[in-house]
This record gives C-alpha cells, sequence and structure tokens, in this order.
C-alpha cells in the first residue's frame, strides 16, 4: 500500500534565485512551480538501496588508493536517514563525493591549482541499515575558491546524494563543518534562508564515536519527506 | 501545531556531480548496479528521448545530471518501475535516454515520464513530466493537465523526430529553465 507525503515545506529549501550565487540568475525558473496530487508513480521509487556494494565503496581513504592512504584528517562521517514523521528510512542509498584535502577535485573539469590526490577519488557511497543508521569513512576536504563575485570560497563540504523508498524522497545536499568560520559568508549556503536550515546542514564534531589514534567523527543526520499518517496511525500515537 | 522533523534542506549538486553519481562521464568506471542512461526491458516498445536543457539567455546546460521515473510499458510502477540517471554532454549540452515507452499507471492520466534536473544554479532540483505527442487527444482529458494552459502543456510533449541510428523512434525533449515557453515544474 503506500500513501502519498506531506507536501515539500518550501520555507526549509533554498530559494531557486538567489543572486549572490550567479549561477542561479539565469537557471531559476521564473514561473512558481504548478503544484499536483501525487499518484502511486511518485510515492514508490527505483530499489537502489537493495543491491549490495562493493566492500570498500563506503571508504574514500582506500576505495581509490594506489600507493597508501588517502592524505588529510581522517573522518568518519556517520548519522541516520529519518524521515519527517522520525521514523527510520532502511535502505537508504547516499551517493557522496567531494574535494580531496587541498580543495581540488577529482574531475576534468577542476582547474584549481591545488594538488590532485594520486590515492583520492573523492567518490563513495553508502547504505542505511534497519535503524536508519549510516556510516562511511573520508578525509575532510579543504576549502576552495570559485568564480562567483570574483573568488568567493566555499566552505569544506561534502556533497550527498540521497534515495529513500519513493522519487518524493529525492534529495541532493551538501554537509558542512561545525565551526568553519567560511560558512555563513558562503553564498551557495546563503541560498537558503532559514538559519536553523543551514544549522541542520552542519555535521558536529563527536568525539565519543572517534577511532583512537586513528580518526575524528562527525555526525549527520538527515531527514526526508515522510508519508501523511491515516487517522487510526494518529489516535494509536495520542494514546 | 506541528512536530513533525523538518526535511534537510537541498543545495546544489555543483558542477562536479559526475564524480559521485555518474563517473563515466569523466571517464572513470561506474560503480557496480550505478543507474545509466539505459533500462533494458521487455514490457514495452525501446524509444529514446534526447533534448538539451536551456537557460535563460538560451545558452545549452552543458553541466546538468537528470533522473528518469517512470511506469514500465504495461504501466507497472513499484518494484517494476524504471529508472535511468544520464548527464548532459559537456560539449553539445545533449541528454539521451534509452527506455521503453511507459504505459499507463493512473486511471485517466496520460502516459509519461517523470524527470528530475541536478546541475550548478539549481539550488533544488526541478521535477517535470515529459509526454508523448501521440497522446495529445488523452493530454486534454488528463486530470493534471486540463488545469494548465495549452502553452504550458506543451512545453511537456515531446517531438517526433524520426529514428535513432538502431531505428528505435526518436523523440526531441528540450527543457527551457527560464523565460520565453519556461518548461512548467512541479511540486509533487
Ligand atoms: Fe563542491
Amino acid at each position: 500500500m503506500t500513501t502519498a507525503f506531506y507536501r515539500r515545506d518550501r520555507s526549509q529549501q533554498p530559494l531557486p534565485l538567489s543572486p549572490g550565487y550567479k549561477s542561479t540568475v539565469l537557471r531559476a525558473p521564473v514561473r512558481p512551480l504548478h503544484a499536483l496530487e501525487q499518484t502511486v508513480l511518485e510515492q514508490t521509487g527505483p530499489a537502489l538501496g537493495h543491491t549490495p556494494l562493493g566492500p570498500l565503496d563506503h571508504d574514500l581513504i582506500r576505495n581509490a588508493a594506489t600507493t597508501g592512504d588517502a592524505l588529510g584528517e581522517r573522518i568518519y562521517v556517520f548519522g541516520r536517514v529519518l524521515d519527517e514523521n522520525a521514523r527510520p528510512v532502511p535502505n537508504a542509498l547516499i551517493e557522496v563525493w567531494q574535494a580531496n584535502a587541498a580543495g581540488r577535485y577529482a574531475h576534468v573539469r577542476d582547474g584549481y591549482l591545488a594538488p590532485l590526490d594520486p590515492n583520492f577519488s573523492g567518490c563513495g557511497r553508502c547504505l542505511s541499515d534497519a535503524e536508519g543508521r549510516y556510516l562511511f569513512r573520508t578525509i575532510k576536504p579543504g576549502p576552495y575558491p570559485w568564480p562567483n563575485n570574483g573568488s568567493d570560497w566555499r566552505p569544506a563540504h561534502i556533497h550527498l546524494s540521497v534515495f529513500g523508498e519513493a522519487f518524493s524522497q529525492r534529495l541532493i545536499t551538501q554537509l558542512y563543518f561545525e565551526g568553519d568560520p567560511l560558512i555563513p559568508l558562503c553564498p551557495i549556503v546563503n541560498t537558503i534562508p532559514d538559519k536553523d536550515a543551514v544549522d541542520r546542514l552542519v555535521a558536529r564534531l563527536d568525539l565519543r564515536n572517534q577511532e583512537p589514534f586513528d580518526c575524528l567523527a562527525y555526525r549527520f543526520d538527515i531527514v526526508l519527506r515522510g508519508r501523511r499518517q491515516t487517522h487510526f496511525e494518529n489516535r494509536t500515537e495520542g494514546l | 501545531m506541528n512536530d513533525r522533523l523538518k526535511e534537510t534542506p537541498s543545495q546544489t549538486a555543483g558542477p562536479y556531480v559526475h564524480i559521485g553519481t555518474a563517473p563515466q562521464a569523466i571517464g572513470r568506471p561506474a560503480l557496480p548496479h550505478q543507474p545509466g542512461p539505459v533500462i533494458e526491458s521487455n514490457t514495452g516498445e525501446a524509444i529514446v528521448i534526447e533534448g538539451l536543457i536551456r537557460d535563460g539567455s538560451g545558452t545549452p546546460v552543458r553541466d546538468a545530471m537528470l533522473e528518469i521515473w517512470q511506469a514500465d510499458g504495461m504501466g507497472r510502477v513499484g518494484e517494476y518501475g524504471l529508472f535511468a540517471r544520464a548527464t548532459t554532454d559537456f560539449d553539445t549540452g545533449i541528454f539521451r535516454f534509452q527506455t521503453v515507452r511507459p504505459g499507463q499507471h493512473a486511471e485517466g492520466h496520460a502516459p509519461h515520464v517523470a524527470m528530475l534536473i541536478f546541475a550548478r544554479g539549481i539550488n533544488i532540483h526541478l521535477h517535470t513530466r515529459m509526454y508523448f505527442p501521440e497522446d495529445r487527444e488523452t493530454l486534454t482529458k488528463d486530470p493534471d493537465m486540463r488545469r494548465l494552459e495549452p502553452e504550458a502543456v506543451a512545453t511537456l510533449v515531446a517531438a517526433e523526430d524520426g529514428k535513432t541510428e538502431d531505428g528505435l523512434p526518436l523523440y526531441r525533449f528540450d527543457i527551457r529553465l527560464q523565460g520565453e515557453n519556461e518548461t512548467v515544474f512541479f511540486d509533487i
């Protein structure tokens, strides 16, 4: 059985047109979005989280290594994938990509002068478990400059692409790191008008989950859209 | 009163989206089971969808990633639904999917392909639909399309564009992000 998802709360989302981020000026639609009722198509989705991953897919320190581990500050990124009803989302596929410790992407289009790391591709992925928990290991990416208002600087960030159980839950976002002074200065961060919403994109240092003498840990929870609840379920929860 | 959790905000996929979602576009092997632009399905007629995404100045968007989700040829969704992912060509901006003609998955609704667009400068993905030109009759009665102006519906209908080199029916679906003939984007 499928039920509809809550309508997306756009107050928690970035504005499409945000002139401080120059690329939006010609790419943001001018006309308002057209609201539609969901059909079963939007309430279901591809089962991408049900195929096993490679053994090193979640380990960006090793999954592209040729002569040794990737260079940089070794970190775990972990957390839970939940829906708006605070239910865990199992079998969520999380694809990640990021710059290396020097702020350079292993991508043909990135011409930043910082060096590539021959042991790092910046590509990984992981699945959430039955309780919605996920984890990957990587190095903390460096900040990098980009052509926007002259040379703006991106705070350190990891790009995350998430598939829950339905097409309606599809989400691509970026995770930032607690304490980074570049966060409030970033025109891409500032496409989100709600400060609390921005705060929910900031991963928190979690010393308890470090790997001693090896790896720091950052916690980042992900919330996907939730399904509308039936009256029966509401009543049960109210008891 | 609202004690629901709030959805994680979206951020742009940026210009390097290929690293994590379509490594073959930058000369690296795709990961096992990572979706690409070709759907193999024996449930319907194989077709190819090709198009350009243009920005407000008419310039093709050459760094986008697109995803489609549709019913199979027999109109089944859920576990039978079909999913694919493509990126726009770095030089031409053209994207290309091979799939099957979707069947009708909901009473009264014309068959269509749901499409999401991710790119630099797009802060939260855009959701649109591609309909088929041979379904113009059904479209006039479709409960979703009936509420749109005919010019708006026209932005969602692909054009027949002959056959591919392999003899498959080719549909051309161009997307206009902004300005004249701006494509209709949905909040679903
Ligand atoms: Fe980035």
